[in-house]
């Protein structure tokens, strides 16, 4: 550009003549990053924070309902009695007290382990990123149920897995389907490595397996020899009844059990654990100890502390009651407001309802105007890696107050209505980008 | 402590730009605090009309982008409260932000501006969207680009090349805007030119040339570091470049703009630049066009920035 150019200031420097893409690295990230990129659709999340708007998309506990003041002041005799130890290193699978008392957590759902076989990690999603990390190389097949956790997926597409997803319907999974698709992978030449499952008040479909297709599952996996891995959030958080007993509860080898406090506690400390065989354990922790060499001392203590100093089981009562009015109000609302056409599933514990919108409807293409009318949700798509899901969206109830989701109902009707008008106008829509939606962890809406 | 008193960035708000309406404002602060610039970055929500109203900074920066920040809304909020603020009035920001009004008004300055027809979901609904998606097409051909009427960041834009695109392009618009601006497609390079006046009129910065790696400049192009090569200046012979540099300083005359704007063109094999649209409130992430047009000039962007505050501040 030369000098004096009219229209045009003076360069004082230098000039980008040769392009640039404002990345210097963009030629030697690795494969596995090929799919993180900008997201029109994550972008609009970062308006559902904003208080004007109802956010039935995010799955964050309310913790409002925790004793604060207790566990302030827990926290704080913490550091002044034991800072020593909270404040230091600690060991790579855990501090060994906190084990133990997760071994009785655990006998809740029926599952009797040993303390030496259970992993501390940082939340269970870390559980879940080790457990991938030591069975699957890129290619590998992972069997999913149809939807499965957004977050899981992320972590298989993260280490270059193919996903697989088994249909599942009212009462879980289904067997002959997971016959099916482990028969199908065998005949490929790419036998699944493992079953991810999320067997209790399953996110994002709210569905719980029942016993009978939980013993069925189990008995497949013997016979196909295929590893399940069952994560188990919610497990405690049923509306009626006792807590369902766990896959892991009848079966010692051959399942790896992922636990949380996320739910149960505060995900905050991002305090998880895997219990898993022997073997598996063992590579659990020499993965772990390459991540992040300890979980934090300090949280593990103040989960520990707090299962010994209060009663743990009493705030999952109050937690339990506290959703259970807001799944009623959730419902309630859905079967006075949501047009005909529109159908959904009554979860029995848990955060979701899974939702599925009249015949042409499109809930990933619907969520601008959504937000524009100030309500958010988590289309359908989220929850595959295949595209699938297009006419669902996955509706929370945990956060909101019962007030607050009536509105945010109200809002979405409004919009589903509009929707519907458009589709008529031009017929069903269909973008065309559908798999890899790059969705922030929906915990942060 | 600076000679502009407190300075506020404005973003965030609450259109489908928030998210990049949070990294230009948390870019340009740092920036300006490097200066030393007192600045506060703050939300566009009831506590910022509150707050204003009792304890007026002394100059706004708005960077909202969308609807709200572009749309006059916002600045006609800021002319309320009585507050100086760097950036277009509210009747220039209304016409820049409507697409076929300013393309009206910009074509009547002069400008190339590639054929449009803009119509609501009502008027598809209510005679009928086949014939009407039907003439559309015969007229202005295909490819051809849908988009709302307003709106940035390329939401809910579609190029459509085959007529089985064109029902599922219309409901992605219209989840974005009540009307869609259909318009013919012009093929060549992709160019945005800058506009800044610091009171001695406005002028051109370097126009940037875009090279997507996809099929279109589209969000994850604009917002993906790596996704798009840039060239400052773009690759144009000297009287080429010459006329969109002009182009851009004649659409923010026309519009009536005020201090900074950035207008995107086509230039096409003969060299004609095709005007796109004007933003008042040009993106300033890592990956903007203003950001890489300031450098290209040979400035640092705080530096312009305080300068267009300091302009603002004595009006």
């Amino acid at each position: 550009m030369s000098a004096g150019t009219p229209g045009l200031p003076e360069h004082r420097g230098r000039s980008l003549r040769y392009g640039s893409r404002l990345d210097s690295y963009v030629d030697r990230y690795a494969e596995r990053t090929l799919g993180m990129t900008a997201s029109q659709i994550r972008a609009l999340f970062a308006v559902a924070s904003r208080p004007e708007v109802v956010s039935l998309a995010g799955g964050m506990p309310t913790i409002a309902s925790l004793p604060l003041d207790i566990i302030g002041d827990l926290m704080a005799d913490l550091v002044r009695r034991d800072g020593q130890h909270a404040l230091q290193y600690g060991s790579g699978q855990g501090d060994p007290r906190l084990r133990e008392q997760i071994t009785e957590v655990m006998q809740t759902v029926g599952v009797h382990g040993h303390p030496d076989d259970v992993v501390v990690t940082v939340g269970s999603q870390q559980a879940l990123d080790l457990v991938t990390r030591i069975f699957i190389d890129p290619g590998d097949t992972v069997l999913v149920e149809a939807p499965s956790y957004v977050g899981a997926l992320s972590t298989f597409r993260s280490y270059q897995a193919a996903v697989h997803h088994v249909a599942m319907d009212e009462h879980g999974l289904i067997p002959e389907a997971l016959r099916e698709a482990i028969r199908f992978g065998k005949r490929a030449g790419t036998p699944a490595k493992f079953l991810y499952t999320i067997p209790n008040y399953h996110n994002p479909a709210g569905v719980t397996q029942t016993v009978g297709r939980r013993e069925e599952i189990l008995r497949i996996a013997q016979v196909e020899d295929l590893l399940v891995v069952e994560d188990d959030p919610y497990g405690l958080l049923g509306f009626d009844g006792e807590p369902p007993r766990a896959i892991r509860a009848d079966l010692d080898d051959g399942v790896i059990y992922l636990g949380t406090f996320s739910k149960t506690f505060a995900p905050g400390l991002r305090v998880g654990w895997a219990l898993a065989p022997h073997a598996v354990r063992e590579k659990l922790v020499l993965a772990a100890e390459a991540a992040v060499l300890c979980p934090p001392a300090l949280n593990q203590l103040a989960v520990s502390r707090y299962l010994e100093s209060y009663d743990w089981l009493g705030q999952v009562k109050v937690f339990r009651e506290l959703y259970r009015e807001r799944r009623d109000a959730m419902l309630d609302a859905l079967d006075e407001l949501l047009p005909d056409g529109s159908h959904w599933n009554r979860p029995e514990g848990g955060f979701y309802v899974w939702v599925t919108l009249p015949e042409g409807l499109d809930s990933q293409a619907m969520l601008p105007r959504a937000v524009t009318d100030r309500v958010a949700y988590v289309p359908g798509t989220a929850f595959y890696s295949d595209g699938f899901g297009t006419r669902s969206m996955r509706l929370s109830y945990c956060f909101p107050t019962p007030e607050r989701i009536r509105e945010g109902v109200r809002r979405l009707a409004g919009v589903v209505e509009q929707e519907l008008d458009l589709v008529r106008t031009f017929g069903p829509g269909h973008l065309s980008d559908r798999a890899g939606l790059g969705l922030p962890s929906p915990d942060l809406t | 402590m600076s000679d502009l008193g407190r300075v506020v960035v404005l973003a965030g708000g609450l259109s489908h730009e928030r998210d990049i309406s949070l990294r230009s404002g948390s870019r340009v602060a740092e920036e300006l605090r490097d200066l030393g610039v007192t600045v506060e970055l703050r939300d566009a929500d009831a506590a910022f009309v509150r707050g204003a109203a009792e304890d007026p900074p002394d100059v706004v920066l708005p960077l909202l982008h969308g609807s709200q920040g572009e749309d006059g809304s916002l600045r006609t909020v800021l002319e309320m409260l009585q507050l100086r603020y760097v950036g277009a009035e509210p009747a220039a920001s209304r016409l820049a932000f409507d697409k076929p009004t300013a393309n009206t008004v910009v074509a009547r300055a002069g400008l190339n501006v590639p054929e449009a027809w803009v119509l609501p979901h009502s008027t598809f609904r209510d005679l009928g969207a086949d014939a009407l998606l039907s003439s559309a097409m015969r007229a202005l051909g295909l490819p051809l680009v849908v988009q709302p009427a307003r709106g940035g960041s390329a939401l809910g834009c579609s190029i459509v090349h085959d007529v089985s695109e064109l029902p599922s392009a219309m409901v992605g618009c219209f989840a974005y805007a009540e009307d869609a601006l259909l318009q013919r497609y012009v093929s060549g390079m992709e160019v945005a030119v800058s506009v800044i006046d610091t009171g001695d009129g406005p002028v051109a910065l370097p126009p940037v040339e875009i090279v997507p790696d996809g099929p279109f400049y589209d969000y994850q192009a604009r917002y993906t570091a790596g996704a798009t090569e840039f060239f400052v200046p773009a690759r144009l012979d000297p009287a080429t470049r010459e006329a969109v540099a002009a182009a851009a300083v004649s659409a923010h005359g026309a519009l009536g703009l005020r201090d900074l704007s950035r207008s995107d063109f086509i230039v096409d094999a003969d060299g004609i630049p095709w005007f796109l649209e004007s933003n008042v409130a040009p993106g300033m992430t890592e990956t903007s066009l203003f950001p890489l047009a300031v450098a290209g000039s040979g400035q640092r962007l705080g530096e312009v920035l305080r300068a267009l505050l300091v302009h603002a501040h004595r009006r």
